[in-house]
């Protein structure tokens, strides 16, 4: 038998999961999440007068705290299971990634398994986020001499 | 309205995360890693100042606001200090999502312990 | 020449089955097979500190306990074969260091424990030891670290994945002249590494089953049988999708394999309770399947001749992320009361 043809018949036996219900579940858990912050970001600025620039930081910083708490209870994982993508794309997916290698590499110590393990899922997210960032800086900065 | 937007394009950047996964078969890392970048992209085109300032939380809590603070970092620390802007803009206005990441991945290794899947 | 044809091979002086025991995690307990399952854990660290170190307690829990109930000492027993899925087969080094036997480590992936088997039935037919032990295990946790993300990761499953088992199996085999009416391995056939191109590493089913195919069909070929001729045919952890794909390409080439053929990977979890989709996979999978289930089922006669093909993935994240595609293995035997 032709990879090809074995191909094409492990794919028809392979059931796909439910894509309506799957994208309206992490649209809603995604969606909450998101509430979630706007409630924090709502009491930082109306409840303790913060401006918002620095509300909208602390919103980042306790949703990456509340993230990291799921995560070290292990209810975050059983979250993700129902919410996918709606878990993983906000910060708190990203708080996650960071903080469940942390945890699971303790066992092989904290300066050669914890700390140097923590960025494996997170890391291609800081490096290419700062290298489009500087790619945009450079034109940034090139179209605005150009300009003056 | 802050909470209904919040809710709504939140929960439409996650829907998409979601279609992308089940249509693409790209893995979670490559997904974060393109929201990042897509972020970026889109505050340099000049759409995701306008979108925050409707979506709110909707905006900046999804990995897409991740990316678009990083470049409004570059460009605001270029009209501060020029070219060094390029280099330090990116990481400093990022450095509380990071730093709190870090700090609180090290204390809940330090606490937790990790736990079969039920 | 105990070469049958092509590849497979008659088991001339008497392998026997003396004693065997499987040791599982909760979650294994909890599924349709739990009854069968005596020796267990609630706790899956298993009083130790990691995962690894879990898994080698697995193994030394059900090593003890058939060596115990044989009534044989260290002395009496001349190799062990045993494997598992991490790096180095570390589970399984750990696990004989205590020991005085002389070791064997294999890998042969999911498969590794009918590997054992088949090694183990060639030496004492070949009359190079009289007693041998054959052991592997696999432990969720420590799978997971290994080949996945780590276990707090909130990552969805696809449905074509498979929930490694948490388990042990261990057999103790030998020509066991006091013993008459046990299980014995009749004839084995090695498998070939068989690669059809799948490359998602959550469709390990689909990796393996052609080259459970291949054993299949060069075995029945070689011995001039067909399904019909067995009992039962229980493949190691093909799960529902490469189950399926068996029977169609069987199917194929006029071997009806719809009535009595199963999967241990389907028969050790309720994939619906239990959420492990395509079912279990894994090298505790066949093996705790088969000693725990299994052979105390032909013991009671249950099933007098029945064919045990265990099947491997033989992937390797670093591969994988090289492009490589999967490569799969079927090692099968025949066991007869």
């Amino acid at each position: 038998m032709q990879k090809e043809e074995y191909s094409k018949l492990s794919e028809k036996k392979t059931k796909n999961s439910d894509c309506i219900k799957d994208v309206t579940k992490a649209f809603a858990v995604g969606g909450l999440i998101c509430v979630i912050g706007q409630a924090l970001f709502n009491l930082y600025t109306q409840i303790f007068i913060i401006d918002e620039q620095t509300a909208r930081i602390l919103e980042s910083v306790s949703l990456v705290f509340l993230s990291a708490l799921f995560t070290g209870v292990g209810l975050y994982d059983s979250i993700a299971k129902i919410g996918g993508a709606g878990t993983l794309v906000p910060i708190t997916g990203f708080a996650n990634a960071v903080v469940s290698p942390a945890m699971e590499f303790k066992a092989e110590g904290l300066v050669l398994g914890m700390a140097p393990k923590m960025f494996i899922i997170a890391g291609p997210v800081i490096v290419f986020g700062t290298a489009a960032s500087v790619v945009y800086g450079v034109i940034y900065y090139i179209v605005t001499m150009c300009m003056t | 309205m802050d909470y209904l937007y919040s809710f709504i394009f939140g929960g439409l950047l996650c829907a998409i995360g979601q279609i992308l996964i089940s249509k693409t078969k790209l893995t979670p890392a490559r997904i974060l890693t393109g929201y990042v970048v897509a972020g970026v992209i889109l505050y340099a085109i000049g759409l995701y100042e306008p979108f925050s300032k409707l979506a709110q939380s909707g905006a900046t809590v999804p990995l897409t606001g991740f990316g678009a603070t990083l470049a409004k970092g570059v460009a605001e620390a270029i009209g501060e200090k020029g070219a060094i802007g390029i280099i330090t803009g990116g990481l400093s206005a990022s450095a509380a999502g990071i730093t709190a990441a870090i700090i609180f991945g090290l204390l809940a290794a330090l606490i937790f312990k990790p736990r079969r899947k039920k | 020449m105990k070469k049958i044809s092509t590849g497979t091979y008659k088991i001339e002086s008497p392998v026997k089955f003396l004693e065997y025991c499987a040791v599982v995690g909760q979650k294994e307990k909890e599924g349709p097979l739990g009854d069968y399952f005596t020796n267990y854990s609630a706790d899956e660290y298993f009083g130790q500190e990691t995962f690894e170190k879990a898994e080698t307690q697995m193994q030394k829990e059900a090593m003890d306990h058939v060596i115990k109930k044989s009534g044989f000492t260290e002395k009496d027993i001349d190799f062990i074969f045993a494997g598992d899925l991490l790096n180095q087969c570390v589970s399984s080094n750990y696990c004989v260091r205590d020991r005085s036997m002389q070791f064997f480590g294999l890998y042969g992936a999911c498969s590794t424990m009918v590997e054992a088997i088949i090694l183990s039935s060639m030496v004492i037919d070949g009359g190079f030891a009289r007693r041998t032990i054959a052991i592997t295990s696999s432990h969720f946790c420590s799978a997971e670290r290994q080949f996945r993300f780590p276990l707090e990761y909130g990552s969805q499953r696809p449905p074509s994945s498979q929930w490694t088992v948490t388990g042990a199996g261990c057999v103790l085999l030998g020509d066991g002249i006091m013993r008459e009416e046990v299980p014995f391995v009749d004839k084995v056939c090695p498998g070939k590494v068989v690669d059809m191109g799948i490359t998602d590493i959550n469709n390990m089913g689909a990796a393996m089953a052609g080259a459970a195919v291949d054993t299949l069909k060069r075995y029945f070929e070689d011995t001039e049988t067909t399904p019909e001729d067995y009992d039962l045919i229980l493949s190691g952890d093909l799960g529902k999708i490469g189950h399926k794909i068996v029977i169609e390409l069987m199917g194929k080439d006029g071997y009806d394999m719809t009535n009595n053929y199963d999967d241990c990977g389907k028969l050790i979890f309720d994939a619906e309770k239990q959420d492990t989709h395509s079912g279990g996979s894994g090298c505790g999978c066949a093996a705790s399947v088969l000693t725990g289930y299994l052979l105390p089922e032909m013991q009671k006669k249950t099933f007098k001749n029945v064919l045990f093909m265990a099947t491997g993935a033989l992937m390797s994240p670093i591969l994988n992320q090289q492009k490589e595609s999967i490569p799969g293995i079927a090692h099968l035997i025949n066991i007869k009361i």
